[in-house]
């Protein structure tokens, strides 16, 4: 891809995604105060951060793999179980990966 | 709670580093409409504010938003949350830039396994004891995690996360009437209309 072409797939993406947000917040609220809707737009986003961790944890360049990510998902669900903060999951999830990929490398 | 968004936005500038596609760019962009639908009553802004906010909707401000209560809190996190993410996205971005390839391979694991670890963090509250709609939400995460990993190899990259909000209508049909426990909606929402 030429320069030219990469910048302007990066602009027109970068102007399409900030359009599509827009469009989110500007839907008016007599829409969502339908209970179906409502509901609905309420569990949204539990189906879209499971699926970005499932696919995140088991999936590498469109194939399913199973490798160290699994433990470290693993572990850090353990350490949510006992309620560490955000920061000691993230620490935990990148201690057990980087040993886990050393102990399978 | 601003710690909280201090912290993920450290975090999940790493993920910006990691993450370099811009083909399935507006695909993945889809599901920020959907979030921006969640948070257009809780940031009811108007006029420039709203253009202003919503260059902010994205995973990680939307799950640090919906999860307080009261319209001022929930501005507060989403200020504080889209502030720190914003700040650490472009850092990490430039520093990953500059430097990334250079990285050894169990760094480079390390952070491939933080990244879903992140979004199981932000998922954790709405699955956990006490939550709105509970049992609801658990099968939505579980359906949308299945249908997410199930997709991968045949569709687009960034479609199966689109996908995975089909696990709402799953919710949505499987859990016709109210449960024993946990699950709360309105029985009756025509008897607070008066009209």
């Amino acid at each position: 891809m030429s320069s030219t072409t990469l910048w302007t797939v990066v602009i027109g993406a970068s102007i399409g995604n900030y359009l599509l947000k827009l469009a989110g917040l500007s839907v008016p609220p007599r829409v969502l105060e339908r209970p179906l809707i409502r509901r609905t737009v309420e569990l949204i986003p539990a189906a879209l951060l499971a699926a970005l961790a499932a696919v995140n944890a088991f999936t590498s360049e469109g194939a399913l793999v199973v490798d160290f990510r699994l433990a470290a998902l693993a572990a850090a669900a353990l350490a949510l179980a006992l309620r560490a903060p955000f920061i000691v999951v993230l620490l935990v999830a990148g201690g057990v990966g980087a040993l886990g990929s050393l102990v399978a490398g | 709670m601003v710690r909280d968004g201090v912290s993920l936005g450290t975090a999940v500038g790493l993920y910006g580093v990691a993450f370099g596609a811009v083909g399935s760019a507006l695909l993945l962009g889809t599901r920020n409409a959907i979030y921006g639908l969640r948070l257009t009553d809780l940031l009811s802004d108007r006029g420039w504010r709203r253009v202003a906010a919503a260059h902010w909707v994205i995973d990680e401000t939307t799950a640090i938003t919906v999860r307080e209560r009261g319209l001022e809190l929930s501005r507060l996190a989403f200020l504080s949350s889209g502030a720190s993410l914003f700040l650490s996205w472009n850092l990490t971005t430039v520093a990953g830039a500059l430097g990334a390839a250079s990285f050894g391979p169990a760094l480079q694991a390390a952070l491939e396994s933080v990244v879903p670890a992140a979004f199981l963090a932000l998922l954790w509250p709405r699955l956990a004891r006490g939550a709105d709609l509970l049992r609801e939400q658990r099968i939505v995460a579980l359906g949308g995690a299945g249908i997410a990993v199930a997709l991968t190899p045949v569709l687009p990259p960034g479609m199966q996360i689109v996908a995975a909000g089909l696990a709402v209508l799953l919710a949505v049909r499987t859990v016709g009437s109210p449960g024993p426990e946990g699950s709360r909606r309105p029985e009756h929402p025509q008897a607070n209309r008066h009209e």
